[in-house]
This record gives C-alpha cells, structure tokens and sequence, in this order.
C-alpha cells in the first residue's frame, strides 16, 4: 500500500479517509487479540486445564461428591428464585421510565444503576444489618420463626439486589427508542394497559428482555461478594457455587476445585451461546 | 358533534393550546392549518385524550369527555408517522382493535377477517394483509393505518399529519381517495397540516391556529377573501407583506400604483399581496422582470418593485424576458393596519 500512487489502477486501492493505514490496523488488531487472549482465553483454558489434569474420573467424582450437588441445587434454587422477581422488576421499572412520565423519574433512573456502582459486600453487608441477629428487623423476624441471613432468604435478596440492573438497563435505551406511539394507537384502538402490555410492548421487547434475563441469569449464578457475607458459609446448607468453590481451593482440594469452577463457567459458556443464538435470530 | 370550549393545555411554563374554542359539524371535513408549535397536534390529542388539557372542556355528542379514557372513545386516530404495529401483518394491525373487544363485544374469527379484507378493499390494498409493515411502502403503511383506524367503526376521525411523510405525487393522489373515502363513510374527520394547499384544497372548512388558538375558522374562500388579521393573510396564499400608507380609501406604495381599499383605518398599513393581485405588462413603468419561469402552470413571472420583489401575473401573450422593464397593476390587497408581529403567521 503507497499514498504515492492514488488511483492508478492495477497498483494501490486508494485509502478511504476514513482508514487507517494498514500498519496500525494490523497492531491494533494484534493487540486485541493478545489481550483478548491473556486475560480471557487463557484463564477460561487454565479452569478446565486444571479440573481435568488427572483426568476426568476424579473431576467427575469432585462433582459427586455430596456438599458439591448441594452447592449446585442452592445456586440453581437462588438463580430460579432471583431471576423471575428480576424479570418483573426489570420490565415495570423499564415500562414506568420509558413509557410515562411521573416525578421521581430521574432517581429511579440512577436508583436502577445503584447495584452496579456499589461494591457486593456492601451490598452484603447492608442485608445482614437490616436482617441479621443484631439488625432492625432481624430479631422481629426471628420472634415469627424466619431465618433470613444465613439461610436461603438472605441468598436470593442479595443475588436479587446484585442482579436487578441487567433486565432494566437492557430494556430501557430500546424502549425509549421505540417511543409510545404504538401504545397509544392501541389505546384509540380500545385497548387497556394490560392488553397494550400483553399485544404490543411485549413483543417489541421480547428478544431484549430474553437477553436481559439470560445475563441476569449467569451474573445469579456466579454472584460471590454479596452472597458471601450472606451465606454464613454452612457446608451443603448455604454455600452456593462460587463460595463452593473457594472452600475446596482454600482447603487445597485444586482438582475438586476447579471441577466446580468449570461447571459455573460451562453454565456461564452456555448463557452467552444462547444470547448470541438468540440476537441471531432477532 | 364535537365542540372544543377554552381549552388550555400547559408544558413546562410553555402554552401550548391557550384557549381553544372549535366547533365541528357532524359529516364535517376540516382541516387544522398552522405552523408547527402553534399547538395544533396537541389539539388533536386532547381529542383523541391522549393529553391532558388543563382546563377547558371538549364535548363529543354533546357528552364531556374530561373523565373519558383514550379507549373509551371510539375515536379513529392516524398518527403521523402511523405507529403500525411493527411485529404484526397488515392483517393483524387492522384486526387489532375488534380482537381486543371484550368478549361479548366482540365479533367471531370467520367475522373478522371478512371485516379486515373489505376494510383491504376499501383503503384499495387487497391481498397485502400477510406482509409486515416494513415490508410496504410509505403510501401502503398510510392506508394501513386508515384501515385499522377504521376498523373499529369510529363516527370521529383524527389524522395527524396524513400526508407529511409521503412524496409529492403519492400525496396529491392520495388526498383525493381520502376526501372521497370520508364522504363515502359519512365520517366527521379533523386533520392536522401544515401545508395550504392541502388545507384549502380539501376542507370543507380551515382552523388556522397560532400559538395556541385558533385565529379563525373558516370555508377556504371566506379565509382567502377576508383573512380575520395580518397573521393569517400573511400566512396563506402565498402573499407578501409590502408597506403601505392608507390615504382616502387607497392604499398607496412606494413603487406601486394604489388600490383601493376599505375600512381600514388611515395611516401606516401592511398590504398582503398575492400572485393572482397582480397583473404585469410589458412596456414603461416602476417595474422590472427579475425572473421568468415556464412549467406546467404556464409563466411564473417575479417582479422587481422598488425594494420586494412579487410575483405577479404576466398578460395574456406576453412572454417576459429578465430585465425587461414593465407596469403591475394592483388588482386588490388585503391591508391592515401595522403593528408589531404583523405578517407572522
């Protein structure tokens, strides 16, 4: 390629002006692929590399092992639990910014971002405040037999209050794209807010939302900061997946260890193939 | 039919309808002429209660429809980019409004569909029911639009914009089949524009507005003949505001011949002129062709007078050349007195 010749056929294709020239076009690319495969291939090998290296039996038999499908269970049950109230939560609070205008709109606006900014053992440790022995409502709760930090409960509020942004933050820029005016000609057409939800914005937003929960879904099980100060870390009782997994590798169970990580990143694997799948066919 | 009394409606500090009083006559045509942010969608959606009006009532029938939601109307709407369903066939779009009709209400399957392909009929796309809205052309979407508008049988019919969005040909065309479609459907239709010609071509009568109200309503040809204040002349016909003085019931230009004028009062005046006012000849005079055009209409002929230049109308045979001096005559001249803002429409 030479800027000296532009336009003579047979030579040089001319630049574009918007184009870089090759050189920097090649090592920008090069770059990317290094980092890409340093900080997210690599790991991602290292993981199964490391469950496999005695070979499957003892991966598989760390999978067996009882505390390890209890670990299992519990993140799928939270996931199960937190994925759906999310899914609601992220379609009203959508729905209400994108669709209406009311006071209060801009905080909730930030209010929705607020999970992502904070650290998740804050957001953690604000659920044992409130919840725990020593909380606000802990002992009222505790006097009517519930349990909700270390116990099921303080799982699923954590996982929920960690993961609430992704089905909103998906939801919100598409909806604001596609303004009201279908919902309104569904209104001078007679229909009432539920048919107008049910017939029109639904299935605007359907490939979105699916998009949304799905990262909901992998982030609910893979939530470690929040979830950990929750849990208690009662073995086969509230441990989830990824404090699972930290058990095993402080106790230098490496194989049992990373057997389980793989396990969480296959699932993670699986969730981003089936939105991609999914963006495909939108 | 419908009757609009001080409608208000505020955004923000900004008044948008400040005062409204409409009043349509059942079978009516009409058209809302204005420029844009005088007000005249936000009229249309009160309408339609898809806004909200601070005070003021509208009356549909002789019933208020402030406590009325927008579904409960029964009132056909086209918006003006159409707003199709887009994840629905043009079968389903026209279909929407009786499928979602309470139960009891609502007419059965084989039903429906006979009343969408004559409504495919009527809005003259038979067959197209099957295709998605981003598979039809702007013209097509329109119609869609109209048919599912019309779908639900609705007495009243809002059209905000129907031809904005379309090219020139498909627009006049159009127009037309609309004009015919509503006296064919005995439907009261309201529609909002911006464009005159489509205003004065098609409505039985015109609401002008202008920040907020309307200014005057009228036939096209009273509105032509007596517009009710500068803003309004100013703003229809094509007329250009030239200064005038009026002196014993003539107005008198700087390099015009006067024309008589009536009732207005002495003094200062702007004189709203027009193509049709003015009649140019060839030979001696103040004037000289700045411009001379042939196309379908026949000469389009501008004028240098003085300081402004008009268009004018050549004599019959005459075919000016740019440059040529030549005498205009004023044939007539909506004047009124001047003051601030006048010639703003």
């Amino acid at each position: 390629m030479s800027a000296s010749a532009p336009g003579r056929p047979g030579v040089a294709r001319p630049r574009r002006p918007t184009e870089d020239p090759a050189w920097l076009r090649w090592a920008l690319c090069l770059l990317a692929v290094v980092l890409l495969g340093m900080f997210l291939l690599l790991p991602l090998v290292a993981v199964f590399a490391e469950a496999l290296r005695r070979g499957v039996g003892p991966a598989v038999a760390a999978l067996g092992d009882p505390d390890a499908l209890a670990a299992v269970r519990l993140t799928l049950l939270v996931a199960a639990i937190a994925v759906p109230v999310n899914l609601v939560g992220g379609v009203a609070a959508a729905w209400a910014i994108a669709k209406f205008d009311f006071p209060g709109k801009r905080v909730l606006t930030v209010l929705i971002e607020l999970p992502f900014s904070v650290s998740p053992v804050i957001s953690g440790l604000v659920y044992v405040l409130v919840f725990g022995a020593q909380g606000w409502l802990g002992p009222w709760l505790e006097e009517r037999g519930v349990q909700v930090v270390f116990a099921l409960p303080g799982l699923v509020l954590a996982t929920i209050f960690v993961t609430f942004p992704f089905v909103a933050r998906t939801l919100i820029p598409l909806m604001q794209d596609q303004g009201r005016t279908e919902e309104e000609a569904a209104a001078t057409l007679g229909a009432n807010g539920w048919q107008m939800f049910r017939h029109v914005t639904l299935p605007n937003i359907r490939w979105a939302l699916l998009s949304g929960v799905l990262l909901c879904n992998a982030r609910a099980m893979g939530e470690f900061g929040a979830v950990s100060v929750v849990s208690g870390h009662v073995r086969g009782e509230t441990n989830t997946m990824p404090l699972h997994v930290e058990i095993l590798y402080n106790e230098y169970q490496f194989v049992a260890a990373f057997a389980v990580a793989g396990l969480l990143a296959l699932l993670a694997l699986v969730t981003l193939a089936a939105k991609a799948v999914l963006e495909r066919a939108e | 039919m419908i009757e609009v009394t001080g409608l208000h409606l505020r955004y923000g500090g900004v008044a948008a309808l400040d005062g409204v009083e409409l009043a349509l006559r059942p079978g009516e045509f009409v058209a809302l002429l204005g420029a844009s942010g005088s007000g005249k969608t936000t009229l249309l959606r009160s309408l339609a209660g898809l806004e909200f009006p601070d005070a003021g009532q509208v009356r549909i029938d002789g019933r208020d429809m402030a406590q009325v939601p927008a579904r409960e109307r029964g009132i056909g709407f086209v918006f003006q980019n159409y707003a199709l369903f887009r994840h629905m066939t043009v079968f389903e779009n026209i279909a929407f409004g009786l499928r979602i009709k309470p139960r009891r209400l609502r007419p059965g399957r084989a039903e429906i569909g006979r009343r969408v392909e004559e409504l495919l009929a009527l809005v003259r796309l038979p067959g197209m029911g099957g295709r998605y809205p981003d598979q039809l052309s702007g013209g097509q979407r329109q119609r869609v639009a109209l048919a599912r508008a019309l779908a639900i049988e609705p007495r009243v019919l809002l059209l905000d914009e129907p031809f904005g969005a379309l090219d020139a040909k498909v627009r006049k065309e159009l127009r037309h089949w609309l004009r015919g479609l509503h006296d064919r459907l005995g439907l009261t239709s309201l529609f909002v524009t911006h464009d005159q010609d489509e205003a004065l071509e098609l409505a039985d009568r015109v609401a002008v507005m202008r920040d907020g109200r309307v200014v005057q309503f009228d036939t096209p040809e009273a509105l032509l003949a007596a517009p009710a204040d500068a803003g309004v002349a100013g703003f229809l016909g094509d007329a250009v505001p030239v200064e005038c003085e009026v002196r014993g019931g003539q107005a008198w230009f700087a390099a015009l011949p006067p024309v008589a004028v009536e009732g207005v009062a002495e003094g200062k005046g702007i004189a709203f002129l027009r193509p049709v006012d003015l009649l140019a000849e060839p030979g001696a005079g103040e004037a000289r062709v700045a411009a001379a055009r042939r196309d379908g209409r026949g000469v389009r002929l501008t004028v240098e007078a003085g300081e402004v230049l008009l268009e004018a109308v050549p004599s019959p045979g005459w075919v000016p050349q740019r440059g040529e001096a030549c005498r205009v005559t004023v044939v007539a001249a909506r004047v009124f007195p001047r003051q601030d803002g006048a010639g703003r429409a």
